[in-house]
C-alpha cells in the first residue's frame, strides 16, 4: 500500500495533504502558545518549560517534545520531498509554455511553490534563531525564550523575515487547506463554501496570531 | 473584419516550430473560428503555401477533435469548443494568437494538431465495464437512483478534447480521468471493477507523463462541457478507498 | 460511346441468406443454420473492420470477444470521435416498458411503413427483434440513459410515432452509445485482441481470387501507404451525405471506402435515397462549411411559418398574425407541424422557391415559440428545449425566446449504401457492410431514432453471428502478401492516384470543387428531382471531373500529414458517386420516401409511389469510370405489411 501511495501522483498529494494537516494542527497550538507572551516573561517562560515536562511522569523530561519534533520533521520532509518531486514532474509535463501569456489561477495557487520554499527557509532560520540560538543576535539564553523573542524582534531584519514568512504562511494555508480537503476526497459541492470559509478563517487567524508577537515587541507592549 | 493571425507552424513532430503571421480580410462575424481558418487555408493553397493543419470533424461541439489555444485560452474566450466559437467574439483589427495544446503527453503532430492517444490508453486501462456482448441482464433488472444516473451522465458528457490538459499549468489529465471514473464508479454496473478501475486508470495517467494536480481549477474553467472541478475530489476519494480496500485483500 | 445514362439491366440480384418460414423465426433459423468456427481456430483468423462508429465499434469489440484477431481502422485521431457521436435524439427499442401497445411487430410495421415500402421485411423484423437486446447491452456497459425517479429507464415518443419507445440520454444519445462501444473496443485493445490503427484511412479494397482479402490504407501522419490482409473485411464507414458538401455529417465523413469497394465489385443499392432533415440551422453565407441539426422534437411545440407576401423583409415580430402563412397547418390540418421529415422539408423548399423564405438569401422559414411560451410559460419551454435554444443562440447570435428561430432543411442521412444480403455480406465474398454504409433496413426513408438502433444491431448482434458462417465455409488457406499481382495492382493504382493529385498543380482548391459538386447535387438531386434536372446534372458531372483533373491544386507531398491531399482524394470518389446517385434518381421515376420526383405526385402535390414498377431495390454494378453501370433489381416481397399510399392531409 505504501508503495502504491508513494508511486502515484494522487498518492503523493495525499502525503502532502496529511503532512500539511499535521503541521497545521501543530501551528494552531504553537500560535496559541505564542500569545502567552502578552502575559509577561514569567508565564511565557513557564509555559516553555512545561512543554518539556509534558507527559510526565510517564514520559521523561523532553521526551514528548522530542516526539513532537520527530513527527514534525517527518511531516516537513515528507511534505517537501513530495512537493519537490511533484513539481519536477509538473514542469516536465508542460515543457513548452504558451507564446500568448495569460495571468492564471488565483494568487494562492500560483504562490504555493514559492511560498513553500520561503516557509522552508524560514523554518531553518527560525530554529537556528530561537531553538538552537546559532544565529541569534543579542545573546541567546536557553530557558529564557521571552527575552530571546524580544531580542529577535528588536532587529529590523528579524521582523521583516518573520512578517514575510507569516504572509506566505497565510496564503499557503488558504489554498493548502482547501486543496488538502479535495485531495483527501472530503470536498463536495454542498461543502465547498464551508471548506473555503474555514480555510480563509484559519489562514487569517494563524497569520494574525503569529504576527501579533512581533507587533507586540515593535509597539513596546512586549519588551 | 480584418484580422492578424499569429499561428504556430511546425512541419512535423521532430521539427522546430515558430509563430507565423498572416493577415485575413473579409471575415464575417457569423463565421465560426474554423471557417475563418478555412478562409486562410484556401488563400494559402492558391498561393502555393502549406495550409495550416488543425484537427476538426463534427463542427457541432461533440466529437472533441478541435483543439486550439486561442489567445492563451483553450478553445478561446467562450466556454465552448473551438468549432462553436464564432468570429463575433472578436473585433475588427484584432491580433489573434493560435497555438496547439501544450503538454508533453500531447506531442505536436503538425502545426496545431497534437497526438492525444494517451487519453485512449487511459481509457484502455480500465475505463469500461467488462460485459461481453450478449452477457447483459434485462435492462430493468437493476434500477439506478435518478441522482446517481444524473451524476453519471454529467461526467459521461466529457468529449475527450483535452482542453483540461491544455489549460492546466501542470499538464495534468486529472479532470479527464476523473470524469470517466466517476461516470462508471457511481453506477451499479461499474461496481465490480470499481477499485481496479480507479487504480489502473490513475496509474496509466501517471505513466503517460501527465503532471499532478495542484487544484488550480484551470481545467474546469476551460472544459467546454462543464465537468466540475469537484470531479477530481470524487476521484481522489475513490482512489483512497480503493487503495485501502485492495491493501486489505 | 454510349452515355452514362444508358444503363443496362443485368440479372436480378437475390438475397439467398434469409430463410423462409414465419418472419419471427427467421433470425433464429439463420443463426442455427450458420456454421460456426471452432473457438481455437478463431484467433488464427483476421477480420479487418474499417470505421469505429456505432456499427464498427460494436462489431470490432464483439468479434474480438469471440476470439477473432481484429485489425481496426479509423481516420480520426481516436476511435471515440466517429460521427455517430453527434446523434441527438435517441434509440428505438420495442421494450414496451410503457405498456402502451408497443411490440416487436409494431416497431417492424412502423419501420417498413416509414421506409415507404422499399426495405426488406426479413431484415426489418430482425432489427425490431434485436432492438430490445441493444438496450440491455448498453445499460450493462454503463450507458447513462435518462431515468425516472423510480430508477427505471425513461422513454419518449419521437418522430410522430404513437408509442413511447425512444430511449435517450438528454440530447446526446449518440455520444453515450458511441462511448459505450468505444469503451468495449478499448477493453479489447488493452487485451491485445484488437490492433487499432487510428489516423489511418482506407483507400482501396484488396480482392484476390474473387474474395475480399484486405485493404490499402494510408497513415495520415506519415503518409505511408500500406497493405493489410485479412480473412474478411467489414466496412462500417458511414453514409455519403457529404457528397452534398453542406450536410450535417462530420467534415471528414466520406464515401471513399464504400465507393472503392463498389469499384471492386460490390453493388451499390438505392444511392438516390437520401434523407433531408427539416430542422437545421440555415446557412449564413458562402463561408458555411457544414450545417447543424436541431432535434426535430422542436416541432412538437414550435409553429412553422413564412410571410404571406413575397419579399416581405420586415422583422418577424412586426409581421401581423393575418399576414403570416402557417403553411404546414394550412396544408396538413390534421398533422400540422408534425408531418414526416420529408414532407416538412419539401414544403419549406416550396415556400422558399416562391420567394417567401426568410433570413439571408431567403433560405429559411420561421419556427416560432411565441405561442408555446404564452401557453406553457417561458420556464416550461426552457426546461424542455433549453439546450437546443442555447445552441441556436450560440450559432446565430439570436435569442429564440424573443425572435422566432430560422430553420431550413439539410442533408442528414443516406438510406442507400452497399447492397448486402441478410448476412450483411456484399456481392464481393468476404466483404461485409454494416451501419449506414449498407442499404439494408430503412428503405426509402429512415424513422427518427432508428439509425442508432440499426448501427448497434448490425455491430453487436447481426454481423458477429453471420460472419462466422463465411469464415467457417472459407477456412483460412492461402496466405496473400504484397507480392501478389492483384495486390500490386491495387497498390500501384492508389499510389498513382495520389501522385497524380499532387502533380496537377492547377489553380483550384479541393474545397472549391467539393462545393461545386455539392451545389449541383443540392439543386438537381436534392429535395425535389426532375428528369430534366437530373439529366442536366449527369451532363455536368463528367465536365467537372475533367476540369478537376486539369485544375486541382494540392500543396505539399504525399509523405507527410497533408489534409488537402485527403480532401482531394475523397472528391475523386464523390465525382463518381454523384453520377450514380443522379442516375438512380433518374431511373426511379416514382416518388417514395426521401426521393421525390416532381413528375410523380398526386393532384394535391403529394408523393406518389409506383409499386407496380418500382417495388425493388436497385443494386448497381460498376463497369468503369463514366461508363454506364448495370442495374440488378432485387424484388421486394411484402407478406406481412401491405403497401399503402401514405396520407397526412
Amino acid at each position: 500500500m505504501a508503495r502504491t501511495v508513494w508511486d502515484s501522483t494522487v498518492g503523493k498529494k495525499t502525503v502532502m495533504a496529511v503532512s500539511g494537516l499535521v503541521m497545521l494542527l501543530y501551528l494552531v497550538a504553537h500560535m496559541i502558545g505564542n500569545l502567552k507572551i502578552y502575559f509577561g516573561a514569567e508565564e511565557f517562560n513557564r509555559y516553555a518549560h512545561w512543554l518539556r515536562t509534558l507527559g510526565e511522569p510517564i514520559m521523561h523530561y523532553e521526551w514528548t517534545l522530542w516526539l513532537v519534533r520527530v513527527v514534525l520533521v517527518v511531516a516537513v520532509v515528507a511534505h517537501a520531498v513530495s512537493a519537490y518531486q511533484l513539481s519536477r514532474r509538473d514542469i516536465k509535463a508542460r515543457p513548452s509554455k504558451y507564446v500568448h501569456k495569460k495571468a492564471r489561477a488565483s494568487y494562492a495557487t500560483r504562490t504555493m511553490r514559492w511560498g513553500g520554499i520561503i516557509l522552508g527557509l524560514f523554518i531553518v532560520w527560525h530554529i537556528l534563531d530561537l531553538t538552537t540560538g546559532t544565529v541569534h543576535t543579542g545573546g541567546f539564553e536557553a530557558g529564557k525564550p521571552y527575552q530571546n523573542v524580544v531580542d529577535t524582534f528588536s532587529t529590523w531584519y528579524g521582523n521583516v523575515i518573520y512578517l514575510v514568512a507569516m504572509l506566505a504562511l497565510g496564503l499557503h494555508i488558504r489554498h493548502g487547506f482547501w486543496s488538502a480537503a479535495q485531495t483527501l476526497g472530503a470536498g463536495s459541492r454542498t461543502r465547498d463554501r464551508a471548506l473555503k470559509t474555514v480555510a480563509n478563517v484559519l489562514a487569517l487567524l494563524l497569520t494574525a496570531g503569529f504576527i501579533a508577537v512581533p507587533v507586540g515587541v515593535m509597539t513596546g507592549v512586549v519588551s | 473584419m480584418k484580422l492578424t493571425l499569429r499561428v504556430w507552424r511546425q512541419k512535423n513532430a521532430g521539427a522546430d516550430g515558430a509563430m507565423s503571421t498572416y493577415e485575413v480580410d473579409g471575415i464575417s462575424p457569423d463565421m465560426s473560428f474554423l471557417e475563418m481558418l478555412d478562409t486562410l487555408n484556401e488563400e494559402l493553397i492558391l498561393k502555393g503555401e502549406d495550409p495550416v493543419a488543425f484537427d476538426h470533424d463534427c463542427r457541432e461541439g461533440i466529437c472533441g477533435a478541435c483543439s486550439l489555444v486561442i489567445n492563451g485560452d483553450a478553445h478561446g474566450p467562450e466556454r465552448t469548443t473551438t468549432c462553436q466559437l464564432h468570429m463575433r467574439s472578436f473585433s475588427d483589427g484584432d491580433t489573434i494568437d493560435i497555438e496547439p495544446w501544450r503538454a508533453s503527453a500531447f506531442p505536436v503532430v503538425k502545426d496545431l494538431v497534437v497526438d492525444r492517444s494517451s487519453f485512449d490508453r487511459i481509457i484502455q486501462a480500465g475505463g469500461y465495464v467488462s460485459v461481453p456482448t450478449g452477457a447483459a441482464p434485462e435492462a430493468h433488472a437493476t434500477p439506478v437512483p435518478k441522482p446517481d444516473a444524473d451524476f453519471a451522465f454529467e461526467h459521461a458528457e466529457c468529449i475527450g478534447c483535452g482542453a483540461c490538459v491544455a489549460a492546466c499549468p501542470n499538464g495534468a489529465a486529472m479532470l479527464f480521468t476523473s470524469a470517466k471514473i466517476n461516470h462508471l464508479n457511481v453506477l451499479p454496473q461499474g461496481a465490480p471493477e470499481r477499485e481496479t478501475r480507479v487504480l489502473d486508470m490513475v496509474a496509466q495517467m501517471d505513466e503517460e507523463g501527465f503532471g499532478g494536480c495542484t487544484l488550480a481549477g484551470e481545467c474546469a474553467t476551460a472544459c467546454p462541457k462543464g465537468i466540475p472541478l469537484m470531479s477530481i475530489t470524487s476521484m481522489n476519494k475513490e482512489w483512497l478507498r480503493a487503495t485501502r480496500k485492495v491493501a486489505k485483500r | 460511346m454510349t452515355s452514362y445514362a444508358d444503363y443496362t439491366t443485368g440479372a436480378p440480384v437475390t438475397d439467398t441468406k434469409a430463410p423462409g418460414g414465419p418472419i419471427n423465426e427467421r433470425w433464429d433459423t439463420r443463426r442455427f443454420e450458420a456454421k460456426l468456427v471452432n473457438p481455437a481456430n478463431r484467433r488464427k483468423q483476421t477480420v479487418i473492420v474499417v470505421g469505429t462508429g456505432l456499427a464498427g465499434g460494436s462489431a470490432g469489440a464483439t468479434l474480438a470477444e469471440q476470439g477473432y484477431h481484429v485489425v481496426q481502422f479509423c481516420y480520426q485521431d481516436s476511435p471515440r470521435r466517429a460521427h455517430s457521436i453527434a446523434a441527438q435524439g435517441g434509440i428505438n427499442a420495442a421494450k414496451n416498458y410503457r405498456n402502451d401497445g408497443d411490440s416487436i411487430h409494431r416497431l417492424f410495421y412502423d419501420t417498413v411503413k416509414g421506409g415507404d415500402f422499399r426495405s426488406r421485411e426479413s431484415n426489418v423484423h430482425r432489427l425490431a427483434q434485436i432492438s430490445v437486446e441493444i438496450i440491455d447491452q448498453c445499460v450493462a456497459q454503463g450507458v447513462p440513459f435518462a431515468r425516472e425517479y423510480g430508477g427505471l429507464l425513461d422513454t419518449r415518443s419521437f418522430g410522430g410515432v404513437q408509442v413511447s419507445r425512444t430511449f435517450y440520454a438528454r440530447g446526446q444519445t449518440g455520444q453515450q452509445l458511441l462511448l459505450g462501444a468505444y469503451q468495449a473496443l478499448s477493453r479489447q485493445i488493452a487485451a491485445g485482441t484488437i490492433e487499432m490503427h487510428a489516423r489511418t484511412e482506407m483507400l482501396d479494397l484488396i480482392v484476390v481470387d474473387g474474395r475480399a482479402r484486405g485493404i490499402v490504407a494510408r497513415d495520415l501522419v506519415t503518409g505511408k501507404i500500406d497493405t493489410y490482409f485479412a480473412d474478411a473485411v467489414v466496412l462500417a464507414t458511414g453514409g455519403y451525405g457529404n457528397v452534398f458538401y453542406l450536410s450535417t455529417n462530420a467534415m471528414n465523413s466520406n464515401a471513399t471506402a464504400v465507393w472503392r469497394a463498389h469499384r471492386r465489385g460490390a453493388y451499390f443499392a438505392n444511392p438516390c435515397f437520401t434523407q433531408i432533415h427539416p430542422t437545421c440551422i440555415p446557412r449564413t453565407g458562402d463561408h458555411q462549411s457544414k450545417l447543424t441539426l436541431m432535434s426535430e422534437s422542436l416541432r412538437n411545440d414550435g409553429r412553422i411559418w413564412v410571410p404571406k407576401r413575397k419579399g416581405d423583409d420586415r422583422p418577424p415580430n412586426e409581421i401581423p398574425e393575418d399576414e403570416r402563412d402557417y403553411y404546414l397547418e394550412r396544408i396538413y390540418p390534421s398533422f400540422g407541424n408534425l408531418v414526416p421529415r420529408d414532407i416538412a422539408s419539401r414544403a419549406a423548399k416550396n415556400v422558399c422557391d416562391e420567394g417567401r423564405g426568410v433570413g439571408p438569401g431567403g433560405q429559411g422559414v420561421y419556427l416560432d415559440f411565441a405561442d408555446a411560451i404564452a401557453r406553457m410559460g417561458r420556464e416550461a419551454v426552457e426546461a424542455k428545449y433549453g439546450n437546443l435554444f442555447d445552441m441556436y443562440q450560440r450559432i446565430t447570435d439570436e435569442d429564440p425566446y424573443r425572435v422566432p428561430m430560422r430553420i431550413y432543411p439539410a442533408v442528414h442521412y443516406t438510406m442507400g449504401g452497399l447492397w448486402v444480403d441478410y448476412d450483411l455480406q456484399t456481392t464481393v465474398p468476404g466483404l461485409f457492410a454494416i451501419g449506414e454504409a449498407n442499404f439494408s433496413d430503412h428503405g426509402a426513408n429512415r424513422l427518427g431514432a432508428s439509425a442508432l438502433m440499426q448501427g448497434l444491431a448490425d455491430g453487436y448482434f447481426v454481423l458477429p453471428a453471420t460472419i462466422n458462417d463465411y469464415l467457417a465455409r472459407n477456412p483460412h488457406k492461402d496466405e496473400v502478401d504484397t507480392s501478389h499481382p492483384q495486390v500490386q495492382e491495387v497498390l500501384a493504382e492508389t499510389e498513382d492516384r495520389l501522385n497524380l493529385l499532387l502533380s496537377v498543380d492547377g489553380d483550384r482548391t479541393p474545397d472549391s470543387f467539393h462545393r461545386q459538386i455539392g451545389e449541383l447535387m443540392w439543386e438537381f438531386c436534392g429535395m425535389a428531382r426532375t428528369e430534366s434536372g437530373l439529366r442536366k446534372a449527369l451532363e455536368s458531372l463528367p465536365a467537372i471531373r475533367e476540369e478537376f483533373w486539369r485544375r486541382i491544386k494540392v500543396p505539399g507531398t504525399g509523405e507527410e500529414f497533408n489534409q488537402s491531399l485527403e480532401k482531394a482524394n475523397r472528391i475523386v470518389d464523390y465525382l463518381e458517386l454523384a453520377e450514380l446517385m443522379c442516375l438512380d434518381a433518374l431511373h426511379r421515376s416514382e416518388s417514395c420516401g426521401g426521393h421525390f420526383r416532381e413528375e410523380s405526385q398526386t393532384a394535391d402535390g403529394e408523393a406518389e409511389r409506383r409499386d407496380d414498377r418500382f417495388s425493388y431495390a436497385a443494386a448497381w454494378e460498376f463497369t468503369g469510370t463514366g461508363e454506364a453501370p448495370a442495374l440488378h433489381k432485387e424484388d421486394l416481397v411484402f407478406e406481412y405489411v401491405h403497401p399503402t399510399q401514405r396520407s397526412y392531409a
